[in-house]
């Protein structure tokens, strides 16, 4: 599935476009620097869009093909939305021994969440990590980037009923 | 432009000061740590020193990871050589009111636990000793003396050889002879070449790279730098997973640092020597802490590795083009800078105690002559046959044959796995064959 061709209006050059072009202009613009634009994209505009990819690529003059291929090749890219809040559940081997399947599956029965998903109401995402580096504290989650230590699964279901419930007000 | 007397000077205004403190607090603000809310700790400590008057004696500051990350967080009074551990944010006032007196039992660790005291730290010697944020500590740990000094008193091909006669080899699993490495590169044509330093740590449970980067980030600084000069390069990477946050923002730091310093950049120390460090993030991909692959991934491309040769430290690549790069293991470069400067007699006993994770073997009073060919203490030093060896028969049951044929093959490889503990010496056999 390669991204479809431009259709008359580019995406608008906003604020959050800058920052992307800060991160090129340090690095002059040269075609190594794509891993990093594509960070600060991810960064600034939570996924990577066909249209951040496409001007990326017109930016740094490399064939959309391989933006294309290097944004899918690559675990931390992620092509479609996320939700608000990101649930990373450490699935690596300490992690898996100290029951992180056990929250996969209450986040799965209660939420109806796997690994990939997003809750319907776009709030929580969840993925799954191998071995966040923390196997002394498992299990362990990165909660909206915070390493969250020793979890239960019920722990994490009041989290993620806490983040859904923001969404009430 | 930095010399060694401005180096010496700052170390001893840093050690003036520190001396001059009454009781130092030292609370661990690594990774593990400060996912169990040891930045809590710290501001707590530092508002019951404030409560309680005690500004003038104690300083509270935030330190590298101290090793035991199960028991964090830990917080150590660095003279009175007390370590608490599992500290929560209400014990703080306890511990601030201790000081001087009788420790806190409740929480109180044991520093003479076997897990410290048969510890003898090599490349981790600064964490957990250092705050990793300030670059004036490392320079008074003696950091950076060993670039200055090399910089302005060896040539590189002299480097090479100290870093050949200390016997130095590859961190990064395959145990490679760093000086063969570095000296290849040194006489490769390239007019570019690259230093390297791989801190993509994808295999599960390893978080040495992480201990360092986050705990001790100018040591592999200085590493690159020493690396560069030897080999001839002029630009650095350091490659690093971005699922390490903290680490990333501690090198950022680091590097600011250092090049304010003067300590890289243009004409480091007044010499004609250049050496600048640059970033690259990791994307989650494992393979990518594969050589070949991870200079694809350096150079903005799909991590994929690619068959050799020609081997990357004499390669001509695309983007990083007529250059020639040397990719080292970030325990590699780390290792080198504490070789540097201890000399490389020292450094002839790392060796010996093989991987970082088992440094007090180093110390182990077997001379390694009188070792078996796996490396353990069974003093059938002249034994071939792997089933007369515990160790061995242990280490790999079902792979007798391996080490006898390639004994007979390769006798100078025999002598450099005698050397190695057990688990290493195994594992390299099984490169061998
Ligand atoms: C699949 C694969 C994964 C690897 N992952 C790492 C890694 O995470 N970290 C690392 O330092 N070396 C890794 N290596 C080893 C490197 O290819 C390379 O040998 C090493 O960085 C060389 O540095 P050294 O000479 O200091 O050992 C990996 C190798 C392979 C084949
Ligand atoms: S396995 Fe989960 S942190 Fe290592
Ligand atoms: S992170 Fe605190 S001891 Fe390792």
């Amino acid at each position: 599935m390669t991204p479809e061709p431009a259709k008359g209006a580019p995406a608008p050059k906003d604020n959050r476009w800058r920052l992307v072009e800060a991160t090129m202009r340090r690095h002059g613009h040269k075609s190594h620097a794509l891993i990093e634009a594509l960070h600060s994209a991810q960064e600034a505009y939570g996924f990577l869009e066909n249209d951040v990819l496409r001007m990326v690529a017109t930016e740094l003059r490399i064939p959309l093909s391989k933006v294309y291929g290097v944004a899918t090749f690559y675990n931390f890219f992620t092509l479609k939305p996320q939700g608000r809040h990101t649930c990373v559940v450490c699935t690596g081997t300490a992690c898996y021994i100290k029951g992180a399947d056990q929250i996969m599956n209450v986040l799965e029965k209660k939420f109806d969440l796997k690994s990939g998903t997003t809750s319907p109401d776009g709030q929580v995402s969840v993925l799954t990590a191998r071995c966040i580096g923390s196997c002394g504290l498992a299990p362990a989650a990165v909660l909206d980037g915070a390493v969250a230590a020793k979890l239960t699964p019920a722990q994490v279901v009041a989290k993620v009923e806490e983040w859904m419930s923001h969404d009430q007000h | 432009m930095i010399s060694i007397e401005d180096l010496s000077q700052i170390s001893q205004a840093e050690r003036e000061a520190r001396d001059a403190v009454g009781h130092q607090i030292n609370v661990c603000v690594a990774a593990s740590c400060l996912s169990l809310q040891s930045d809590k700790v710290k501001e707590e400590l530092e508002k019951a020193v404030e409560a309680k008057g005690k500004k003038d004696c104690c300083k509270v500051r935030g330190v590298g990871c101290m090793g035991l990350c199960a028991a964090g967080p830990l917080v150590a009074v660095e003279k009175e050589k007390v370590l608490y551990q599992g500290v929560a944010p209400e014990d703080a006032s306890a511990i601030v009111d201790a000081l001087g007196g009788e420790p806190v039992a409740r929480i109180q660790g044991d520093l003479e636990a076997p897990f410290f005291a048969r510890q003898q730290k090599i490349v981790l010697e600064n964490c957990g000793r250092i705050d990793p944020e300030r670059i004036e500590e490392y320079i008074a740990a003696d950091g950076y003396l060993a670039l200055i000094d090399t910089l302005t008193a060896m040539t590189p091909i002299g480097v090479v050889q100290q870093v050949t006669r200390s016997g130095l080899r590859g961190r990064g699993g395959a145990g490679y002879p760093t000086g063969l490495k570095w000296a290849t590169v040194n006489k490769s044509q390239g007019t570019r070449k690259f230093v390297i330093c791989n801190g993509d740590e994808g295999d599960p449970g390893a978080f040495m790279d992480r201990a360092v980067l986050e705990s001790d980030p100018h040591r592999i600084l200085e590493g690159m730098a020493l690396a560069g000069y030897a080999v001839g390069a002029q630009q650095g990477f350091v490659y690093v997973r971005a699922e390490y946050p903290l680490a990333i923002k501690r090198l950022k730091l680091a590097i600011k640092q250092a090049e304010k310093m003067g300590l890289l950049g243009a004409n480091i120390g007044g010499t004609t020597f250049s050496f600048n460090v640059d970033i690259r993030l990791g994307a989650g991909a494992f393979v990518c802490g594969e050589e070949t692959a991870l200079i694809a991934s350096v150079e903005g491309g799909r991590g994929t590795p690619r068959p050799r040769p020609p081997y990357p430290r004499s390669r001509v690549s695309g983007a990083i083009r007529r250059s020639s790069t040397t990719s080292r293991r970030s325990p590699t470069s780390r290792r080198f800078s504490a070789t540097a400067r201890s000399g490389s007699r020292r450094s002839a006993r790392p060796r010996a105690a093989g991987r970082r994770s088992s440094p007090s073997r180093a110390q182990s009073p077997t001379p390694a002559s009188s070792r078996c060919r796996w490396g353990c203490r069974c003093a059938r030093s002249s034994s071939t046959s792997a089933a007369a060896c515990p160790t061995a028969r242990r280490s790999r049951p079902s792979r007798r044959a391996v080490p006898r044929a390639a004994a007979s093959r390769n006798r100078a490889s025999t002598c450099r796995a005698t050397t190695s503990p057990s688990r290493s010496s195994a594992r390299s056999w099984g490169r061998a064959e």
